[in-house]
């Protein structure tokens, strides 16, 4: 739990798997910081995922599981981003993990 | 996957807070809905308020995670049943429970409410058919 990361000077705490240690800590700065440690570019593309979570999470309280959150992008931004060759292009190490991690977000419920 | 299908059924029978039964149940099903079973939920006894609308547990300091059981339609489970005596022994109906949707993308089959309420002889009977059963 003591590892920190820097965003615009301010220090995050985030824990041992790289997610953050406080949900409500998270501004959009800190996406881009952990997207570069990556070594990702984040697009419009990923940010369009990482709000989706975002939102998931507020509605629904869980990270959905990768399998999850497929079929709920297919839903929400059309069936052609709906699949897991389009995610894994954007998140490719794993889009309900990475992409949960800069969205702030706990490690996905049901991802084993 | 595995080509074997066994029935698994999750027995609720612990009011949500106070305990961490209830959170880990619906974590556990959760996870294992993964594995593409044949999974079914029940709730029972103290169990039913579990699916209680309009939870605040702000008082008690914990998360409110009956949102959660809102997503059981997304992680593809369809079953859901709650125990018609339990619900009305604590004065409670279908219409203070929250509703599960529940929708298959290829077919486009939609079910608005998965949540059932069912007779102690079908929860028997239910019971029976499982091949797994985990209380909590």
């Amino acid at each position: 739990m003591s590892d920190m990361i820097d965003v615009d000077g301010k220090q995050y705490a985030v824990d041992e798997e790289g997610y953050l240690a406080n949900l409500n800590e998270w501004v959009p700065g800190i996406a881009g910081v952990m997207a570069k440690q990556d070594n990702l570019e984040l697009t419009d593309e990923h940010w369009d995922i990482i709000n989706f979570l975002r939102e998931y999470y507020e509605e629904y309280q869980i990270a959905p599981a990768v399998r999850v959150l497929t079929k709920a992008v297919g839903k929400k931004l059309g069936k052609e981003k709906g699949n897991s060759k389009y995610l894994y292009s954007l998140f490719p190490y794993g889009p309900a993990k990475q992409a949960c991690r800069f969205a702030g977000l706990p490690k996905p419920t049901g991802c084993v | 996957m595995s080509e074997i299908v066994k029935k698994f059924m999750y027995v609720n029978r612990k009011a949500p807070y106070g305990t961490i039964y209830a959170w880990e149940a619906l974590e556990v099903v959760l996870v294992g809905a993964a594995f593409d079973q044949d999974v079914s939920v029940m709730f029972i006894d103290d169990g039913v308020y579990q699916l209680a609308k309009g939870q605040d547990t702000k008082a008690v300091g914990m998360k409110n995670f009956s949102p959660t059981y809102r997503t059981l339609g997304d992680y593809e489970v369809k079953k859901v049943y709650v125990d018609q005596a339990s619900l009305e022994a604590r004065g409670l109906t279908q219409d203070d429970l929250v509703e599960i949707a529940w929708e298959d993308m290829e077919t486009e089959e939609e079910v608005d409410n998965i949540v059932e309420v069912i007779t102690s002889e079908r929860v028997s009977a239910l019971m029976n058919e499982s091949d797994v059963i985990f209380s909590f």
